[in-house]
């Protein structure tokens, strides 16, 4: 309680939950990220597509508050991530729900006791409550019956869909998934997919997703970003990425083999190589 | 030639920020340490972990070293007619250096690596990043537990590696060789001083269970989040406690020498 | 592996290495041993301590009755100023002798307290008159060299 006095939502509501504007990230010298801009309206679900390597999920890191950008300035909403110390970041990151590339359950507890975290920890409510609660997050992803299974006893699918229930179990207004669908057969696939967007819409929250599945994506996103070496190179609705005729969103969406992102690695001639004649 | 001197100072000076960085791990989880105690059920469970799960090898093993000693003590004890001092060997070579440093090395060996691997392991599957994220310090929740146990372990293993030795040393003296019980005991407790023997075994080893439950969270938590990695930690974690604990002792015994 | 079992080994281990401590200290270690008595303290001048070191023993009839508490070294009459400590439960006549002692052949060197036949006894600041010195090994050599060396001349003198 304390830590929301200390830090009130901000009165006017802005339009944009997430606000990034011109931010530089560079690991010492390497630079990751150059002059990113993008805007996260509420209540949508927003995809955030590159190759590997792009910056995509240092992007993530940015927005949950683990990296700190060189230049520019993030905001969550209304508050600048930079800004704030330990027990704001804490304070922040409990509106915030993240889903991890491979679950990162808690090896240790059970999948009850994984949901249960959170509500066992930032909360003070009674043990019967909290259970109720772990049964209906758990209910919503379809997997109410494995909450006293541990985690070791979970396909890829189902552990993922646990972290999701765990993801969500404070209700946040910003839910992060990072590459929610990497190594999924399709129909866990699919069902992912519906998860984020119904569960986004049952909880009025905001959603980013960096993934580069663009399938997927595309059927249940409402904005899609696409990031390349640093920078984005094209935005806009589903509709106008699958009509969009910018190079690199051209060879993304479509597989593509060459185009901006090259299929050869920078090589010697190649006839030179072998010793052919010219 | 030249390379080769860059080569050890690149080294020595990376050793010695490591050493750096392990003091302010140790800092830091310091003072995250709070959690620790008001939600004790965290320590108690590492104490399970480390300390209970440790109690066979430290029992067997003291009670091993234990007659051991009084066998090898046996043999040079009797040229000189003082086999009934077999128990003053026994208990002061335990007290001072066996029971605190072989416990050490034990804990290292069994209890340290575990934590390591469980730390690294729990970093290499972004673990600790999601605790991170869901605003729970996993420094206070994961590591300073385990850091607890280990300090609050070790000495007593190591008081119970003695006993059991002193065990040991009186089944070989009394039982084997046939020296009275009663003269045993006797000689034991003339020799055998609380302050010089007793404690600066005791100190001894809370020191080393720091040295070793400092080394064995930092490899885990510092380690390359990788399974390769994690497996370089735990090594490292063995060897630098081995070395570290060595060196302890040294430096304590030079300090706690009588007269000194 | 639930909490309470968890809770019942380590009650367990902690008991049994506060137990192990415990016999260490205490049985062990003697702690406590020593403490509780009350002392006073006597004096006792020597010609030669020989090993005397401080703590060591002070027996009486081979029983420990106090501990060497200091040793000195008077510079105007060199003799060595040893102060002991005697349990005030073991009082001595003030005739009582003190000898520098050892234990056995390599043993540790001790003071024994030989009682005398006086009716008035020890206090505290008193000085032990009669104090037998350390037989120091060299000066027995040296003595018995010289007994040999005297003998043979007179012996070859009688048989002239």
């Amino acid at each position: 309680m304390r830590y929301f006095l200390k830090y009130p939502l901000n009165p006017a509501e802005t339009k944009n939950l997430v606000e990034i504007a011109n931010v530089d990230f560079a690991y010492g010298k390497r630079a990751i990220l150059k002059g990113i801009s993008l805007n996260v309206p509420r209540g949508k679900v927003v995809a955030i597509m590159g190759g590997s390597g792009c910056g995509k999920t240092t992007l993530l890191r940015l927005i949950g508050g683990q990296l700190t950008p060189t230049s520019g300035t993030l905001r969550v909403d209304g508050q600048n991530v930079a800004d704030l110390d330990q027990a704001g970041l804490y304070s922040m990151r409990r509106k915030m729900g993240m889903l991890f590339q491979f679950g990162a359950l808690f090896s240790d507890l059970s999948v009850f006791d994984n949901v249960a975290f959170q509500l066992r920890e930032h909360t003070n409510l009674p043990e019967k409550m909290i259970a109720d609660l772990v049964h209906m997050k758990l209910n919503a992803v379809g997997l109410r019956g494995t909450a006293n299974l541990m985690p070791a006893e979970l396909s890829g699918g189902m552990a993922r869909r646990v972290a999701l229930a765990r993801a969500v179990a404070l209700d946040p207004a910003l839910v992060l998934y990072d590459e929610p669908f990497a190594g999924l057969d399709p129909i866990s696939l699919a069902v992912v997919g519906q998860l984020i967007r119904h569960l986004n819409d049952a909880l009025g929250a905001t959603s980013i997703l960096v993934t580069h599945d663009v399938m997927e994506s595309l059927q249940i996103v409402d904005y899609l970003y696409f990031v390349s070496e640093g920078k984005i190179v094209g935005e806009g609705t589903p509709d106008e990425i699958r009509a969009s005729e910018l190079p690199f969103v051209k060879q993304f969406v479509h597989g593509e083999r060459d185009g901006p992102v090259p299929f050869h690695y920078p090589a010697q001639d190649y006839a030179k190589q072998l010793g052919l004649p010219k | 030639m030249i390379s080769l001197l860059s080569k050890i100072g690149g080294r020595t000076i990376d050793s010695v920020w490591r050493i750096g960085s392990i003091m302010r791990f140790f800092m830091l989880v310091l003072a995250n340490s709070g959690t620790s105690f008001s939600r004790f059920g965290l320590v108690r469970r590492e104490i399970f972990f480390s300390g209970v799960m440790s109690l066979i090898i430290i029992l067997v093993s003291g009670l091993f070293i234990g007659m051991v000693l009084g066998l090898q003590g046996f043999e040079t004890l009797q040229k000189y007619g003082a086999e009934e001092t077999m128990g003053v060997l026994v208990a002061l070579s335990l007290l001072r250096e066996m029971g605190p440093v072989v416990t050490a090395l034990l804990f290292a060996s069994r209890a340290g690596s575990a934590i390591t691997a469980e730390i690294g392991l729990m970093k290499a599957t972004e673990q600790l990043k999601a605790m991170d994220m869901m605003a729970v310090n996993p420094i206070a929740r994961v590591v300073a537990p385990r850091l607890w146990a280990g300090i609050i372990s070790m000495p007593l293993l190591a008081a119970l590696f003695s006993a059991m030795g002193i065990f040991g040393g009186y089944l070989i003296a009394v039982l084997m060789v046939g020296i009275d019980s009663g003269v045993f005991w006797s000689n034991m407790e003339a020799a055998v001083s609380f302050r010089y023997d007793v404690l600066n075994g005791f100190v001894k080893s809370v020191v080393f269970g720091v040295a070793v439950s400092v080394i064995a969270t930092f490899e885990g938590y510092d380690c390359t989040p990788t399974a390769e990695g994690v497996s370089a930690a735990t090594t490292r974690t063995v060897v630098s406690s081995a070395l570290t604990v060595l060196l302890l002792d040294l430096i304590l015994t030079a300090f706690m020498l009588r007269g000194l | 592996m639930d909490r309470k079992t968890i809770d019942l080994w380590v009650g367990i281990f902690v008991l049994l290495g506060l137990l192990a401590l415990g016999l260490l200290a205490f049985k062990v270690g003697n702690l406590g041993g020593e403490r509780e008595a009350k002392l006073y303290r006597v004096e006792a001048r020597f010609d030669n301590i020989g090993g005397l070191k401080l703590k060591a023993p002070v027996k009486s009839a081979g029983v420990l009755v106090g501990r060497v508490k200091g040793i000195h070294f008077d510079n105007i009459k060199f003799q060595a100023v040893v102060d002991l400590e005697l349990y005030e439960r073991y009082e001595f006549p003030k005739d009582s002798s003190a000898s520098i002692l050892t234990s056995g052949l390599l043993g540790e060197v001790y003071i024994g307290l030989e009682p005398g036949g006086d009716d008035k006894k020890l206090v505290t600041g008193d000085r032990i008159k009669l104090a037998q010195s350390a037989v120091v090994l060299e000066r027995l050599i040296g003595q018995f060299m010289l007994g040999k060396a005297s003998e043979a001349p007179a012996a070859s003198s009688v048989t002239k």
